[in-house]
């Protein structure tokens, strides 16, 4: 067993101990050794490549971990504040001065007809040193929410429409958006902003809901058939972080909104000064 | 396995440590940008949404 162990190892190694008691042996047990002998060999050689095989397995989960805690962050991070900074480009940043709110109800954008489209970006002045996260059309993982951040459930309102502005996003990972949803206090603003309006919503409510519950993006959160009356917005994301065993919602209502022309929401300019 | 590549990997030592360097980062790299990102969506622990 020692003397083919080395073989089996490295042979380039252990070839002069192999081969020489292959050859003293030769002499009077080559017939009956030589069968057993392979045998041992190949059963030590698949044994070997098993044990690398678990090794690599091992590594390659290591790697994952590295990749989705780490990695994703720094991709997400970058791709998220390049959409906000293309975003901005269309949209020109508003003057300094506080906006002032707009008569009536508010103007609202068709919805994207596409899936993947950025139309608007979120800042939430509880989250400070957060970056301005973008909001993109859909709510498909591998197109919309590890890619692109933010995404709006389709089919829901659109901002500042009467009913349901649902959307949501990463909590780890990715980014991830909302990681710090748990600080949300009741009456926190919530500021989205499209090209041309600035809509600022206040924290009503949280729940922790399991992931069937899809009536806590209805038009009337909890009651699917009831007609809207109020314009709401509502956050969904895991809980509890690192688990998708349950989700994290927070809802909240329309309190005004401004066109960006006008200036920057006070609740902004609150969170720099 | 991996002593089957170390044996087939050309040249002196410090130029086979440098491709099995090079194999490893290109691995790695693979794994990142397409491997990983492809697996994600089917792990059970990072769903956002509600159905």
């Amino acid at each position: 067993m020692t003397t083919t162990w080395p073989a089996v190892v490295n042979s380039s190694a252990g070839a002069a101990p192999a081969t020489a008691p292959a050859r003293r042996s030769s002499h009077h047990t080559a017939r009956h050794a030589n069968p057993y002998r392979s045998a041992d060999q190949a059963a030590y050689a698949t044994l070997g490549v098993v044990g690398e095989l678990f090794i690599t397995v091992g590594v390659a989960l290591l790697a994952f971990l590295v990749w989705q805690l780490w990695w994703t962050d720094v991709e997400g991070n970058n791709r998220q504040s390049h959409l906000v900074n293309e975003f901005q480009k269309i949209a020109p940043t508003p003057p300094p001065n506080v906006a002032v709110p707009g008569e009536g109800p508010p103007p609202v954008m068709a919805e994207p007809g596409e899936a993947a489209v950025t139309f608007a970006s979120i800042e939430i002045p509880r989250w400070n040193g957060e970056p301005v996260r973008p909001i993109s059309q859909g709510t498909d993982r591998s197109k919309v929410l590890d890619p692109l951040g933010i995404g709006h459930y389709v089919g829901t309102a659109m901002p500042g429409d009467v009913g349901n502005f649902a959307i949501a996003g990463h909590r780890t990972t990715f980014g991830k958006p909302f990681n710090r949803i748990e600080e949300l206090k009741i009456g926190d603003a919530l500021v989205v902003r499209t090209p041309d309006t600035w809509y600022v919503y206040r924290v009503t409510s949280f729940e922790i809901v399991r992931p069937s519950q899809g009536n806590v993006v209805a038009p009337v959160p909890g009651d699917p058939t009831a007609e809207p009356t109020q314009r709401l917005i509502t956050l969904t994301t895991c809980h509890p972080k690192y688990s998708a065993q349950q989700r994290y919602i927070v809802h909240g209502e329309l309190d005004y909104w401004a066109p960006t022309s006008s200036g920057t929401p006070q609740e902004l300019l609150d969170a720099k000064g | 396995m991996y002593g089957w590549i170390w044996r087939n990997l050309p040249g002196p030592v410090v130029v086979r440590a440098l491709i099995a360097l090079a194999l490893v980062v290109a691995l790695v790299v693979v794994c990142f940008l397409w491997v990983f990102p492809a697996v994600s969506p089917f792990m059970p622990f990072n769903d956002t949404t509600v159905d």
